[in-house]
């Protein structure tokens, strides 16, 4: 078997698509410099410069023509981020000087990267840990503050120590199922079920709250889609603007011209929100309108949150809101009454009421559908935090076997019925922070109990 | 003229009966060398067999065709199942051998082997050539030339005992150590380390207070180790007692007073001890809050006065493992025969063998028993059963035998001390067999008796009743979870039997599994005229409790199974042995340094290699898909 995986060397463009003031080339690999200093003339060459160093120069093509003023930043391997030789070379910010840097790459062997190769490298390195490298895929695809922030407390490790603490009282307890099955002989105290099931418990209490931050962490790291809807002309896309502070969708006084979901991003207080604003729900014959309908049905089906908006003068419809917690679900929705600018009666079927035109309420609005995003988490820098998929079905697989074991366990099954399921979550959460052996629940049995005729 | 075998067994352990037992019945010539031929099976630690997932590795040595079920069943002077308040899975048979014996059964059972020729001689020199085995030199009988060699020298290679500060060459008391054979190996280039394990001391029988004492009997109905045992004449011995005493702080007290004497605390002893088997001295020091240790009091045979006390291995000096003796309740007159004494002796880390335990310095060299780091006759022997077999197959072109985690705790065993090395002595415990469930004591001979047969260690009769009885046990389970009982039918006998009453019919296979009700009393309600299978069952015991414990456990033992499927991909992915660890540099730098010294055979081989973390496991995954 050949390995050539880390001897080619590979570029991409660091920074995103379009006009930017300046546009960022990478290349990493063994022949980084040498390649680098194929295409740049500076002072000094890229193949002699210092590690952590930068260089003035020019990139020019084969025939000697000058493509750009750059500046090339040299890191040597290990120290770079991919642990290999890397050059970054900042250019001026345009996507014709970009596309003849890297044709010219090209031209000299420069192979360009698969997406996510730089990181695949710097794991495939040593450079980082499979949690870590699963964490910059979410930094790099974060979108807002929050999105960031949990994505670096993975980083840090939050979530290793809080998983690899739970395994550890995992195994202490376990320590006690496999005492009394291997050293039965030795006279040895034992615990109770009692007491057994009730560290059981603990450790599923605990998984239980970890679980619940995925929701939230899901929310930080993915966003929450919310779909707008309501009978048409209650102002949903009013109040869509409100929110993006700029009219996208139209806003008529005709029935009906939404015809299509308006899709927008927009971030509140770090927290990413998708808004859909639906086409208004009605009877209709008119085949565009149709389409809209069924869109908008979808856009129900997945979204997170679902505002269902009446105005005042319509009122709530039960019809609607019984058809929408059939696609969805109850506690996923939010009754909106809207336009409470205009003359009405009291009307006791909403959660909030607002109006659009005037501003009034939408600030309590906004916390609404905050707070309904997040749930009751309390989200803090220092507590671990769920946002990882994989993450989570370990975690979830975890409290499976411990319910099992826990069921044992009340059943009053003999010990090895128990350690079965304890010993399957012992792995599940030694699969998240990268420890799986078998030898732990004896050596801790070995180290805290006095055992051996 | 030069002597000549085909396979030339250093030793006559455990581990040395089992590998000349083996090779020879497949067919092949072996030489036997042993210091003393009367030391054959000799026990040198407590005279029992078996013993929780001890019992196992017996009852898996003898569905293989091995010899040690069998010497036990017919020295054996008291027999217990343990742990029967548990699951069967835990379940495992002991005996009490007579230790004198149980040797001379030993040597009966390989002299009746007309392929194997004993040797007492020295073995002084390991002869190689071009990386491969030619043969030994030994002290009487010059060169010998083999195809294969087995070493199984147990405790012997350099072996040091130890009692206070005085230490003296040895393997085992009153027996000279074995010195040249780890020389020669470490010139070719072995890694050699030191162990320590310990034994207690002996007392006269006649000197000990035996009325104040627990008595701990054997079973009422006891059973044999080996399917080969004719249960009619069980147990072919009388059967005795053994019994429990403890000590107490008074017995602490003086132990302390000889611990600047102790070959262990000051240093004397180099060797690491084993944690599961610690001296009587290290539970005093690393469990204070004890303040009692129990003590089992073993009987060494049918007519010997000595009584094995065990639970108290020390290497302290004599005089204070006497005064500390006479404090211990029931021993207060009693006489010390012979000190306890600690015995350090050579091995050579486990990472050097491969899972067919032929040593991957030198073709045709195999490594078995306490030389590999285990401790134990069973863990001996069982490697011993696999070397010898390995052997065999080589030298008749025939192919390799590893048994995996999920058919045997010799599978196990082996896994375990390829991978995981070892740097205390490797004892079998039921929590290491991660498939706990499936491996059970009794059903070892429907796991492997059949593999026994293929390699032509089993009879044909034998293989044949198990397949007869497995398609019974399968057309059982197959019937019982179809055959539905009705309400009206049974309510009544529920209700005797205090189970609840059934309000729509169920299978025999879902009643099964309520903790009150036993397979054999359901089977008196269905019809034996309408399903006769019911007689064949009661009939045949073994069948019948394996339907039972399949019936009663089937949630666990399927989840279980799922298990070891998840695992199998694992197991199934190859890694080439050209591969080149140290060109990886992405793998950690343990993980690297590990990978290289095992060459695992599969990522799942792979995963289990202590120091190989699971980021390593991933970077030979990917560059296995390039």
């Amino acid at each position: 078997m050949k390995i050539t995986q880390s001897e080619d060397t590979i570029t991409a463009i660091a920074t995103p698509a379009g006009f930017g003031s300046i546009s960022v080339i990478r290349i990493s690999g063994q022949d980084a410099f040498e390649k680098t200093d194929l295409i740049f003339s500076g002072k000094t060459s890229i193949t002699q410069a210092n590690t952590h160093t930068i260089h003035y120069g020019k990139i020019t093509d084969d025939s000697g023509n000058i493509i750009d003023d750059v500046l090339v930043s040299v890191f040597k391997a290990p120290n770079s981020y991919t642990g290999e030789n890397a050059v970054e070379i900042s250019t001026h910010g345009s996507p014709y000087i970009l596309k003849r840097i890297l044709e010219l790459l090209l031209k000299h062997n420069v192979r360009f990267a698969e997406p996510g190769e730089f990181t695949k490298r710097a794991f495939l390195n040593g450079k980082l840990d499979l949690a870590q490298a699963e964490a910059v895929a979410d930094i790099i695809m974060a979108r807002t503050e929050v999105s960031l922030k949990g994505a670096r407390n993975q980083l840090d490790g939050l979530l290793s120590k809080k998983v690899g603490s739970l395994r550890d009282m995992l195994i202490n307890a376990s320590s006690f199922v496999e005492l009394e099955l291997d050293f039965a002989e030795e006279g040895i105290e034992l615990i109770s079920y009692k007491e057994l099931s009730s560290k059981v418990q603990k450790i599923i209490i605990e998984i239980d709250a970890l679980l619940k931050t995925y929701s939230f962490g899901r929310v930080i790291r993915d966003g929450v889609n919310v779909a707008l809807v309501g009978l048409p002309n209650v102002g949903k896309s009013s109040i869509l603007n409100y929110i993006l502070k700029e009219s996208r969708a139209i806003v008529s006084e005709i029935p009906g011209t939404t015809r299509d979901i308006i899709r927008e991003e927009v971030s509140i207080d770090g927290v990413l929100f998708r808004l859909f604003d639906t086409a208004g729900i009605r009877v209709s014959e008119d085949a565009i309108e149709k389409v809209g309908v069924l869109r908008s049905r979808e856009a129900v089906r997945a979204a997170d949150i679902v505002m269902l908006i009446a105005d005042v003068e319509q009122g709530m419809s039960s019809e609607l809101l019984n058809e929408i917690i059939l696609l969805s679900s109850e506690e996923k929705v939010i009754r909106v009454m809207n336009k409470i600018d205009l003359p009405h009666e009291n009307n006791i079927n909403y959660d909030i009421q607002i109006s659009a035109l005037t501003g009034e309420g939408m600030n309590a609005f906004l916390d609404l559908l905050k707070n309904k995003a997040l749930g009751n988490s309390t989200y803090s820098e220092k507590s671990a935090l769920i946002t990882n998929a994989r993450h989570y079905n370990s975690l979830q697989k975890a409290k499976e076997n411990l319910s099992a074991a826990n069921e044992s366990i009340e059943k009053q099954m003999s010990g090895e019925f128990i350690a079965v399921d304890l010993r399957n979550a012992i792995d599940n959460l030694g699969e998240i922070i990268g420890e799986v052996t078998t030898d732990d629940v004896l050596n801790n049995i070995f180290m805290k109990f006095c055992i051996g005729k | 003229m030069m002597t000549k075998f085909d396979i030339v067994v250093i030793g006559g352990g455990h581990a040395g009966i089992e590998a000349a037992a083996a090779a020879a019945n497949m067919g092949l010539s072996v030489g036997m060398i042993t210091m003393d031929k009367y030391a054959m099976g000799r026990m040198s630690c407590n005279p029992a067999i078996g013993g929780t997932a001890k019992g196992h590795l017996v009852r898996e040595i003898d569905a293989l065709g091995g010899m040690m079920g069998r010497i036990a069943d017919r020295t054996g002077i008291q027999f217990r199942m343990l742990n029967t308040s548990k699951g069967p899975a835990v379940w495992s048979p002991r005996c009490q051998s007579d230790r004198k014996l149980y040797s001379e059964e030993a040597l009966r059972v390989i002299e009746s082997i007309k392929q194997i020729s004993i040797i007492e001689d020295n073995v002084i020199e390991i002869i190689t050539a071009e990386g491969k085995i030619e043969g030994v030199k030994t002290k009487l009988l010059g060169d010998i030339s083999c195809k294969a060699l087995i070493l199984s020298a147990g405790t012997f290679l350099n072996g040091l005992m130890h009692t206070g500060l005085n230490s003296t060459k040895g393997g085992r008391f009153g027996e000279k150590p074995a010195i040249g054979v780890t020389e020669s190996l470490l010139q070719l280039g072995f890694q050699a380390g030191r162990l320590k394990t310990g034994t207690p001391p002996r007392l006269a029988k006649n000197s000990i207070n035996w009325d104040v004492l627990e008595e701990q009997p054997g079973d009422e109905n006891p059973q044999p180790f080996s399917h080969h045992t004719d249960k009619n004449n069980f147990p072919f011995l009388p059967q005795v007692s053994c019994h429990i005493t403890h000590t107490d702080e008074s017995v602490h007290k003086i132990l302390e007073r000889g611990f600047d004497r102790s070959p262990m605390y000051t240093g004397l002893i180099k060797g690491v001890g084993p944690r599961y088997c610690p001296s009587i001295e290290d539970k005093i020091v690393r469990f204070a809050d004890k303040k009692q240790h129990q003590l089992f009091l073993e009987p060494e045979g049918l007519d010997s006065d000595l009584i094995y006390l065990n639970g108290f291995s020390t290497s302290l000096p004599a005089e204070i493992q006497s005064e500390a003796i006479h404090k211990i309740m029931g021993l207060e007159e009693a006489e010390m025969v012979r000190p306890g004494y600690a015995v350090e002796y050579d091995f050579f880390p486990p990472h050097q063998i491969d899972l067919t335990l032929e040593t991957k310095l030198i073709h045709g060299l195999y490594f078995a028993g306490q030389i590999n780091g285990t401790s134990g006759y069973e863990e001996a022997a069982a490697q011993g059963l696999v070397a010898g077999i390995n052997a065999a197959l080589k030298i008749k072109g025939e192919g390799e035998f590893v048994l995996k985690r999920s058919e045997a705790y010799i599978g196990v065993l082996i896994d375990d001390l390829v991978n995981k090395s070892t740097d205390e002595p490797y004892r079998m415990f039921t929590s290491r067999a991660e498939h706990r469930l499936l491996l059970r004591q009794d059903n070892a001979d429907r796991r492997l008796t059949g593999l026994g047969y293929d390699l032509g260690l089993n009879s044909k009769s034998a293989r044949d009743q198990v397949i007869a009885r497995e398609r019974l046990i399968n057309k059982a389970i197959d019937l019982f979870g179809r055959l539905k009982l009705h309400a009206k039918d049974i309510n009544s006998f529920l209700n005797e039997n205090g189970s609840n009453g059934i309000d729509s019919a169920e299978t025999v296979s879902k009643l099964c599994k309520r903790p009150e009700l036993s397979l054999t009393k359901l089977l008196t309600i269905v019809d034996p005229e309408e399903y006769p299978i019911v007689n064949e069952l009661m009939s045949d015991s073994p069948a019948l409790e394996q339907v039972e414990i399949e019936l009663k456990y089937e949630g666990y033992m399927k989840r279980q199974q799922e298990t070891i499927e998840r695992v199998e991909k694992y197991e199934t992915t190859k890694i080439p042995s050209t591969l080149n660890y140290l060109i990886l540099k992405a793998l950690s730098t343990e993980g690297r340094e590990k990978l290289h010294k095992v060459k695992p055979r599969s990522i799942g081989q792979a995963s289990r290699i202590s120091g190989v973390t699971p980021s390593d496991i991933s970077i030979l995954m990917v560059y296995l898909k390039h």
